[in-house]
């Protein structure tokens, strides 16, 4: 019978049936980090378990490491954070499973981190107590976050219960138009459809657009599906991924097998999908959210629907029709799992170069893992956003979410490169503005809500 | 091991949003401790109360009305719990006291959560959602979950049946480890993991 790339993936790695319809599925690679990674790892232990096959199992520090220059070892960015860096090393020291702490020259955010190292391979079942987790199907693995309970089961079991997701395609033709990025993409379908509008469902990213994306655009795409309520999101690998883990693998490891393999990892063509959407590209403008759902998201250019919800205007101090067009900022954050990539910093620097950041703002970027800052540093990218006035700071999930802590101040309104817009979720009182990274760089330099094209010519090209 | 839950009676809290996200649920901030417990206090924090740090209750919040203090039934709105897939959300929700949710829909990942830890997560329809939310407060609400029906206690309402998958319930009125389960496949598993190794061998060499 015709499959879907995902259904092929899940009977690949079907075990058995388990009852009431769903499956066990065999895990080849679990994620941790030490926000949950510590309390799974501990509760499984008291609970009489040990970790199946610890080669399996990877934790990263990246929620709650401090993002400071200079940061040392066991610093936090939240009050009583320390024990949640400290507890995860015992815990996966005396485990087993692979461990890449704060102090690590692979260290970062799993999602940016796994891809890097070679963790991640296309085919794979991955999992992570990270709702994010779905930013892995970019390389065409079937990968989705679970709870810490479901991680404690696959450490004891190797395997997660599971019922297979139905099945969405979302095929995006025409052309991505200038100023626009794979984050622009993904806020214009959730807006379109809804934060609920993939509920529930594996979604297959194809079509013409996604195929033109990098492997980071790619990344980020799939990391906002979570935002639209999916289950789970995947890109068919193709030359382009190959390309970018083969040379992430153990040269010793003998890969004729997995190349086989690997070139089947697509959907038949008369495979059928419950849901389709498809959308155009050439109707993407720059988007930016305004309210405190992903949903609630525009182009920078239109003004907030007349039937807004109130809630959702008196957090953010906006009135229904308003435009965000040069609302002043007190805030820019670029970073994340889902813009703090190499591509992410080089298209914000394109815009920084040359100009400053206002006084009144607080500008902070964070690379997504140590990589990247290397690699920006090699480029020079790191002096570009200092010159700028940008802090420039350690690896890690960092202003993506309030952990306590110091933060922007309450009301603060801050643009923001990250994946939601949730009240509070920049601190409490904070008003984020998601969008992609060259956007949260234009707003930055010119502290208010623009567009890069808005921004003024700078009198001498600077090379 | 999660209590059993096969009858609940209690007071029903209505939050009637949609997109009630997990980190309203628990802000990451009331997070402080490497356990599962300890985040009572911290449940709904940015709308509970008007000073989180100093813990000023808001009174127009609905679980500081009086005749919510004690509620251990929520009825919400579509997606909820939405978002970051912290477990900390639900066993916040279940030291408040909360051992049902009522939606229209839920976040999948905080569905799954709720069943492992005891919390009964009850989808229904807009109308039926609407119905239960405009009852008299305090609306006290018998949940079956063996028969899978409510019921209001007004003799002139009727039962509202509810779905639930086989397994959840199971679960939930047990109160079953899911790993003890899953080792009784134990030999199918390590059969599969056998073959495997020879039909992906890459897999098991680049861990």
């Amino acid at each position: 019978m015709a499959q879907t790339l995902f259904e092929k993936l899940w009977q690949d790695h079907r075990v058995c049936d388990a009852g009431d319809g769903a499956d066990l599925l065999a895990i080849d690679r679990l994620l941790l980090h030490e926000r949950t990674g510590g309390v799974a790892l501990k509760s499984l232990l008291e609970n009489g378990y040990t970790v199946r096959d610890p080669s399996r199992v990877y934790a990263i520090m990246d929620h709650i490491v401090s993002f400071a220059e200079g940061r040392k070892r066991d610093d936090a960015r939240s009050p009583g954070g320390e024990a949640f860096i400290t507890e995860t090393r015992a815990m996966a020291r005396s485990t087993g499973i692979h461990l890449i702490d704060t102090d690590s020259p692979e260290q970062g955010i799993v999602h940016v981190t796994a891809p890097e190292k070679g963790i991640v391979l296309p085919g794979f079942s991955v999992l992570c107590p990270d709702s994010h987790t779905c930013s892995l199907g970019a390389l065409g693995a079937m990968a989705w976050g679970i709870g810490s309970s479901e991680a404690e089961h696959v450490m004891a079991t190797g395997v997660l219960r599971a019922t297979k997701p139905q099945q969405m395609r979302v095929s995006v033709i025409g052309e991505l138009q200038p100023g626009c990025s794979a984050k622009d993409i993904a806020l214009y379908l959730i807006a379109k459809h809804g934060a609920a509008g993939g509920k529930r469902c594996a979604i297959e990213f194809c079509g013409p657009v996604v195929g033109a994306l990098s492997i980071e655009g790619r990344l980020t795409l799939c990391n906002m599906a979570v935002e639209f309520a999916a289950y789970s999101a995947i890109i068919a690998p193709d030359q382009k991924v190959l390309d970018f883990v083969l040379p992430r693998i153990d040269g010793s490891i003998d890969l004729s097998a997995a190349q086989k393999h690997w070139a089947n990892l697509a959907t038949d063509s008369d495979a059928n999908f419950d849901y389709e959407i498809e959308i155009d590209a050439r109707e993407i403008a720059p988007q930016i959210s305004w309210g405190t759902t992903p949903e609630e998201s525009f182009s920078l250019t239109e003004n907030i629907p007349a039937n807004a919800a109130s809630k959702a205007l008196e957090y953010m101090g906006l009135t229904a029709g308003q435009s965000l067009a040069d609302l002043t900022i007190d805030g820019a954050f670029i970073g994340s799992c889902t813009n703090g990539r190499l591509s992410d910093l080089r298209s914000a620097a394109e815009i920084l170069r040359g100009r400053r950041v206002p006084k009144h703002v607080r500008a902070v970027c964070v690379p997504g893992s140590k990589a990247v800052r290397r690699e920006a540093e090699a480029l020079g990218i790191d002096a570009i956003f200092k010159d700028a006035g940008f802090e420039w700071g350690e690896p890690g999930c960092a202003m993506c979410f309030y952990a306590g802590g110091e933060t922007f101040a309450p009301g603060a309104r801050v643009v923001s490169s990250t994946n939601r817009n949730f009240e509070g979720r920049q601190g409490p009182g904070v008003r984020t503005h998601i969008t992609s990274p060259a956007v949260v760089a234009a707003c930055a330099v010119a502290g208010k809500i623009c567009a890069p094209a808005d921004l003024p010519v700078l009198e001498e090209a600077v090379v | 091991m999660p209590r059993p839950l096969k009858q609940h009676i209690g007071v029903a809290a209505v939050l009637m949003r949609d997109n009630v996200d997990t980190d309203q649920i628990i802000p990451s901030r009331e997070m402080k401790t490497v356990s599962r417990s300890g985040l009572g206090q911290g449940l709904f924090a940015g709308w509970r109360y008007t000073d989180p740090e100093a813990r000023t209750p808001n009174p127009d919040f609905v679980l500081n009305r009086d005749a919510q203090k004690a509620a251990s039934i929520l009825i919400s709105g579509e997606n909820f719990g939405c978002g970051s897939s912290r477990e900390h959300a639900v066993w916040a929700l279940q030291e408040f006291g909360f051992r049902v949710i009522i939606a229209k829909s839920f976040g999948e990942i905080f569905h799954g959560n709720c069943v492992r830890n005891g919390v009964l997560p009850i989808t229904l329809g807009a109308g039926l959602v609407s119905k239960l939310s405009n009852l008299t407060a305090p609306a006290i609400l018998t949940i079956d979950l063996e028969q899978q029906v409510i019921t209001t206690g007004n003799p002139s309402d009727d039962p509202i049946e509810f779905e639930i998958g086989e397994f959840a319930k199971r679960l939930l009125v047990e109160g079953l480890d899911p790993i003890a389960l899953t080792l009784t496949d134990r030999a199918k598993i390590e059969n599969f993991f056998q073959h495997d190794r020879q039909r992906r061998p890459w897999v098991y060499s680049a861990a």
